[in-house]
């Protein structure tokens, strides 16, 4: 009796641990997003009440009331405004996947993204910009359940030499970033034509040669970042897990010699040779106006 | 004394209903997933952009969209239990998605929430994995080839349409489930979910075109019972 008793209770023991595993993980109540957030970008802190009418007097028309990228503007816009309830951000210091620091929505407000329809707000006082990142971040429950990814860490910039430039070359072929993004770096790979966002909206790879700032930022160390984190909601993916550092800062020397109007000190090493000044050369198309001077 | 006794026979019970989860002989919900009308014409995937993928078929492989088979049968159809069984966790086990010559083996993959899934690249060329969920987080991954493989987990249950941006012909889905029972059709249409518990299940059958269906069944003890879903083709 006593021995039945016992194995009775010692059943209901081990039943009693996996059901409550379980209750747990059913009875989780869906996050909310929370009403007051604040940002720390260097010594400010950003409040999101502050950033509220800010908001709605400048980033709504296009971002929507909620914050879903459906403002009156969007269906005019492409690419369309970033959904802050997806929180699925393109410039981030972070791994792909993760939510961005405060820095890197705040870097993004004031440099504006080159080739869209989102301006630079520079002109804001540097309070409002910190309380407006404050503010979107309460769209999306993703702020109160996740915490930003750990910032991917840039080495100091290796010191520039030909080996270095030859190596991305080759990079820049093993790592087929040409699928896309073109053999001479125009953005006209043979991929290029087939790419849509997340939204499933056409996008362009980046085209090198038309400026050296791309949506991202303009220094090496931004070019660093973005093949490390890649763009998320875009077809560029991360090459933080396949690629060796030294490896990614031959490739950020190489991407330079593709902006052939950019006067780069990499563009400068590459045209003192013989081989690499044909080919920037070759890249300048003169009368362009009638086409006149272009060689079948 | 009589407090003892029921104290005593309702541990009894909660031992018999332990038995019957532990043990191999619960209830068994089988069954086969058809077509009915005509299915879209598959096309042949046009591999010309990425030669050391072509070369891997002496003809071009189909899109795999539609998979059919013979009776009508439907292939890549995740048959699952979406309601009356308790959550579970993750199986220490990993799921396994591989790219080879440019297209996702298997086609459609299920796993369970927090199960890890290793992504791997068996081809001379490199891919991007790129999942699109909606509840999940958003990453895309490079993976050119010998590249060691991709860990990942998701901690929401989703379908989450997996694609390649490189060679755009590559889809995929993921199929990220609460519990254990669940089981995708391959050749044949067939399914089978076992060691159900008694109970009552809503068993629901998903497929990436033709959207889910759902039916109610009820199992008491180790009975097998049979349920099919039939699925409305669309030609275009």
């Amino acid at each position: 009796m006593l021995n039945i008793k016992k194995l009775c209770l010692n059943v209901a023991v081990a039943l009693m641990l996996p059901a409550g595993l379980v209750a747990q993980l059913a009875d989780q109540p869906a996050a909310k997003p929370s009403a007051h957030l604040e940002s720390h970008v260097g010594n400010l802190t950003g409040h999101s009440e502050a950033g509220r009418p800010l908001y709605y007097r400048y980033c709504w028309g296009c971002h929507g009331a909620r914050g879903d990228g459906n403002g009156e503007n969007a269906p005019y816009l492409t690419p369309q405004p970033r959904n802050f309830v997806a929180a699925t951000f393109k410039c981030r210091s972070t791994p792909t996947g993760t939510l961005p620091l405060d820095q890197d929505l705040y870097n993004s407000l004031v440099r504006g993204f080159n080739f869209t329809n989102m301006p630079s707000w520079a002109a804001l006082t540097a309070q409002s910009r910190a309380d407006l990142v404050a503010f979107i971040k309460t769209f999306s429950a993703r702020w109160v359940t996740e915490k930003p990814g750990d910032p991917i860490p840039i080495p100091a910039e290796p010191k520039l030499t030909l080996e270095s430039l030859k190596h991305g070359g080759e990079l820049y072929q093993k790592l087929e970033c040409w699928k896309c993004h073109g053999q001479e770096g125009r953005g006209d790979g043979p991929s290029a034509s087939t790419l849509t966002d997340s939204n499933d909206q056409p996008i362009r790879p980046f085209n090198f040669t038309t400026t050296n700032r791309s949506k991202c930022g303009k220094t090496n160390q931004d070019l660093y970042r973005i093949f490390m984190t890649g763009v998320d909601g875009t077809p560029m993916p991360s090459f933080a897990d396949v690629i060796k550092p030294e490896d990614a800062w031959d490739l950020v020397h190489y991407l330079r010699t593709l902006q052939y109007n950019n006067r780069s000190p990499e563009l400068a090493l590459w045209e003192s040779t013989k081989e690499g000044r044909e080919i920037v050369n070759a890249k300048h198309v003169q009368n362009t106006y009638t086409g006149s001077g272009i060689q079948p | 004394m009589q407090v003892k006794h029921a104290v005593i026979a309702g541990l009894a019970m909660l031992a018999a209903s332990a038995v019957a989860v532990a043990g191999p002989s619960g209830g068994t919900v089988s069954g086969k997933v058809t077509y009915e009308g005509t299915p879209a014409k598959m096309k042949p995937i046009d591999m010309s952009k990425e030669p050391s993928c072509a070369k891997m078929y002496p003809s071009p492989p189909l899109a795999e969209t539609v998979v059919t088979g013979a009776g009508s049968s439907l292939e890549n159809v995740v048959v699952y239990v979406s309601a009356g069984a308790p959550d579970e966790p993750a199986p220490s086990t990993a799921a396994t998605f591989t790219q080879k010559g440019c297209r996702y083996i298997p086609h459609l993959l299920a796993f369970q929430v927090n199960q890890e899934l290793k992504i791997t690249n068996e081809d001379q060329t490199s891919h991007n994995i790129h999942p699109l969920p909606k509840l999940n987080r958003e990453w895309n991954k490079s993976q050119p080839p010998g590249t060691p493989p991709i860990s990942e987990k998701y901690d929401k249950a989703e379908f989450i349409p997996v694609k390649c941006n490189v060679h755009p012909w590559m889809h995929g889905t993921f199929a990220v489930l609460k519990n254990s029972h669940f089981s995708v059709t391959r050749d044949g249409g067939a399914f089978s979910l076992a060691n159900l518990p008694p109970g009552k299940y809503t068993i629901t059958a998903w497929h990436e075109s033709y959207g889910d269906q759902s039916q109610d069944v009820t199992i008491s003890g180790t009975e097998a019972k049979t349920v099919n879903f039939v699925f409305k083709a669309k030609p275009y």
